[in-house]
């Protein structure tokens, strides 16, 4: 369970230099959180796919990173939200190839693996919120 | 990623820059197995080198930061390698899934041949992998008769099993009222039409066997055609019938054929994994067949089907591309 949350920073999506943004407010906030080289990577990577998933199908919405703690360990927080269409099947979308672009681990099933937790919801029609929390070793 | 590995990494990565020899590159490849095992992500490796490079000497800025360049294009590199673990395990579970249900459809299939004293009866079916699409059955009717089913559903896999499933529960439940063979082909195709998909059908011979009069009474349903064997002439002779498979038109009519067998005489019903043995490039004819069958004819008939599978599957070199049945009923 969170406890706290710090940090907070939202980025709107609407272009594509946006997720340039957003992956770099991520990579400065998870080197300040002490998370190695990779790990930092490995969120700016999450971010990016969050944020091209808006650009691509919602066209706009926000990502916001924060710093948030329970009570053992400090972790990084990234809510992506749009009011776009919405996803019909989650389950499908969390597939291995289910991705329009079909490679092997790209998209929401990526990001899922590389984070610790993983919210999803989506309502057809209104929008997606995705909450993936990173936690530090 | 344990430091025990790192120093030895910078081990191997020194020895060879010293040697340049080809074992130390031979130590490269049995680590990158050990890391595979491990599951060490391609991008968790080049951070991996890019520390040891730091431990050999001065790295150049521009060195160093290019390695953040080929950390983030590996990345996805990693994604692809979890994503491979996690459908490997999906691919294991669906295996396991296809073992039961493959032990589930041997159960459905008869386990003991019917015992009457003037017929000998060898049966064999052998499915292509796991599960078949091919199906046989024999039904006690009364002291003198019993009735056989012999049936190929399109395709194979899963879908093929379910929809066998539910023949054989058709084919029981309206074997209890007694139906003439033509009339069972038209009540199975519309059972069949109802309940399996559209692109699917079955093939279908049903047929009951008399054995006092020694007489087989059968229709066909788009079904391979067997052959009977008369043993006065040493001839085959194609069993006579047609119908369209079950499964195509609701409406479809069959016809009733008959046969009698004399002593010695021979059914040999079939279903295509049997006659569409592939030999070579080319596939193996109806008289190719029929001289295989005649090696064997003078066999006790299980011995007879087992026999003839073994030289067939040996004639195909070992790649049985169908499933196959073969039933041969022997009046003695």
């Amino acid at each position: 369970m969170i406890v706290a949350a710090s940090n907070s920073e939202t980025i709107p999506i609407e272009k594509e230099t946006d997720i340039v943004t957003a992956r770099q407010v991520g990579r400065n906030m998870s080197r300040q959180l002490g998370f190695g080289t990779i790990m930092q990577s490995r969120i700016a990577t999450s971010i990016s796919e969050l944020a091209r998933n808006i650009y691509l199908y919602a066209g706009t919405g926000t990502i916001t990173i924060e710093t948030v703690e329970n009570d053992e360990k400090t972790g990084l927080k990234i809510t992506a939200l749009d009011e776009g269409p919405g996803i019909a099947d989650l389950r499908k979308a969390l597939e291995d190839g289910f991705t329009t672009s079909g490679a092997l681990g790209a998209g929401l099933p990526g990001v899922r693996r590389m984070m610790d937790d993983f919210q999803m919801e989506s309502t057809l029609g209104k929008g997606t919120r995705v909450v993936v929390i990173k936690w530090r070793e | 990623m344990t430091r025990g590995l790192e120093a030895e990494y910078v081990q191997i990565l020194r020895d060879y820059l010293d040697s340049q020899e080809e074992d130390e590159l031979y130590g490269a490849q049995k680590l990158g197995k050990f890391l595979l095992r491990r599951d060490i992500s391609p991008e968790e490796m080049v951070d991996l080198h890019g520390r040891a490079l730091e431990k050999l000497g001065d790295v150049p800025e521009f060195v160093r930061a290019s390695f953040r360049i080929l950390t983030e294009v590996m990345i996805e590199y990693g994604n692809a390698q979890r994503s491979l673990n996690s459908w490997r395990s999906k691919h294991a579970q669906l295996q396991s899934e296809v073992a039961v249900a493959s032990a589930m459809q041997q159960a459905l299939l008869p386990q003991n041949m019917p015992t009457y004293p003037s017929v000998e009866i060898g049966a064999i079916s052998i499915a292509a992998h796991e599960i078949s699409g091919d199906y046989y059955d024999f039904m006690y009717v009364d002291e003198h008769q019993f009735s056989l089913t012999i049936g190929d559903i399109t395709g194979k896999g899963i879908p093929a099993a379910m929809c066998m499933s539910m023949l054989k529960y058709a084919v029981d439940s309206l074997g209890e009222i007694r139906l003439g063979p033509d009339q069972m082909l038209r009540h199975l195709n519309r059972v069949v039409e109802r309940n399996i998909d559209a692109s699917m059908f079955v093939t279908m011979l049903f047929g009951c066997y008399d054995t006092q009069s020694h007489v087989f009474r059968y229709a066909v349903a788009g079904h391979e055609p067997g052959f009977l064997y008369r043993a006065q002439e040493g001839r085959f002779y194609d069993l006579a019938g047609s119908g369209v498979a079950l499964g195509i038109d609701g409406n479809s009519q069959y016809k009733e054929q008959e046969v009698h067998l004399q002593i010695g005489d021979l059914l040999i019903l079939l279903t295509d994994g049997v006659t569409e043995c592939k030999l070579g490039r080319s596939y193996m004819t109806r008289e190719e067949l029929i001289s295989n069958l005649q090696h064997e004819v003078h066999l006790p008939s299980q011995n007879m089907v087992d026999q003839i599978y073994r030289r067939l599957l040996m004639l195909t070199q070992f790649e049985q591309r169908d499933d196959y049945t073969m039933i041969v009923l022997k009046r003695i």
